[in-house]
């Protein structure tokens, strides 16, 4: 018995997911996740509390910190 | 401090697009070499300029809407997204200068390619198979392109200086590339990878404050200082790992 193939638009659709899926996410959620939570933290010392100093720090230390973990997460030898 | 300034944002905008076009470039021209080579130029040939169609109708499309949306919340997803990529392509080029990763090899790519294209019928088929074969190649690398082009350009308000450098970077590319046919294992893919990985990184961070109203000092200047701050990172991680770990490349990609 053949199984039927989604019609195209259904098609286009998922592949347009899977596409940024893989793209945003891929074999690296830890750095998807990393990045939403520097997002929020920068927006809350910015638009909370309004302290642009500890914002200008916080955004490239926690991308460093975000980057040092995944690569020792990938450098770990798996048992 | 104005030229200053501006020279800084451009110098910058102008070395992420072209690396990243030429890169994307090396790996789509790698299929397209071999679905040449071993199927025929015409399906290559044919594959590539669909591709390139589809590509360019996406431009057509998202370009003139990306400039319609409020530049702090596009600067805010802009920086966001190249945060993640960025972040992406530096880990790979990290881990492979390092050794625990496999080096993306053309040579070993052209030969997969050309098996795998050997191994499918030759039936009237054939041509169909190196017409995807090309163009799947083709747009899938040329979507980065697109997204890099559009985002960049975008973001910092030179969309028609992001397009006209990726343009460069493409056409020098495929010169070189058909001059020296079957060698593009000779570009130094990895290196250009880190440098890309550190410019589009610096861009996410600089982009995402901006998208959050954070005031960074000296402008534009703080993307010298995030391209510094992360090429020190990425030096320091990849000599930790050099020094601490046994160079056993263990996945190939």
């Amino acid at each position: 018995m053949s199984e039927r193939r989604p019609p195209w638009p259904v098609r286009l659709v998922k592949g347009f997911a899977m596409f940024w899926w893989d793209f945003l996410i891929g074999d690296t959620p830890e750095l998807f996740v990393a990045a939403l939570v520097t997002i929020g933290v920068v927006a809350l010392l910015r638009g909370v509390g309004h302290q642009n100093a500890a914002a200008v720090i916080a955004l490239p230390v926690l991308a460093v910190v975000s980057l040092v973990l995944s690569v020792r997460r990938a450098a770990k030898p798996r048992e | 401090m104005l030229a200053t300034t501006v020279t800084s944002g451009v110098v910058v905008l102008v070395g992420a697009v072209f690396l990243a076009c030429a890169v994307e470039m090396v790996e789509a021209l790698t299929i397209v070499l071999a679905v040449g080579h071993t199927r025929g130029w015409r399906s290559a040939f044919e594959g590539t300029g669909a591709a390139l169609a589809a590509l360019a109708a996406l431009v057509a499309i998202f370009g003139p809407a990306l400039t319609r949306v409020p530049l702090s919340s596009l600067r805010l997803i802009v920086g966001g997204v190249l945060l993640i990529f960025g972040m992406q392509w530096l880990r790979k080029a990290i881990l492979r200068s390092s050794g625990l990763k496999a080096m993306h090899d053309e040579d070993v790519v052209y030969r997969e390619t050309v098996a795998e294209l050997r191994a499918s019928s030759s039936s009237p088929q054939r041509d169909r198979i190196a017409f995807v074969m090309a163009f799947k190649g083709v747009f899938l690398e040329g979507l980065e392109v697109v997204i890099t082009v559009l985002t960049l350009g975008t973001s910092a308000h030179r969309l028609g200086l992001a397009v006209a450098v990726a343009a460069v970077a493409v056409v020098s590319v495929g010169i070189v590339g058909v001059a020296v046919a079957k060698q593009l294992s000779s570009v130094p893919e990895n290196a250009m990878k880190m440098g890309v990985g550190v410019l589009l990184v610096s861009f996410g961070t600089f982009w995402t404050g901006e998208g959050l109203k954070v005031r960074w000092p000296g402008n534009d200047v703080m993307l010298i200082v995030f391209v510094a701050l992360y090429l020190a990172v990425t030096w320091g991680l990849v000599g930790y790992l050099r020094r601490s770990r046994p160079r056993t490349a263990t996945v190939a990609q």
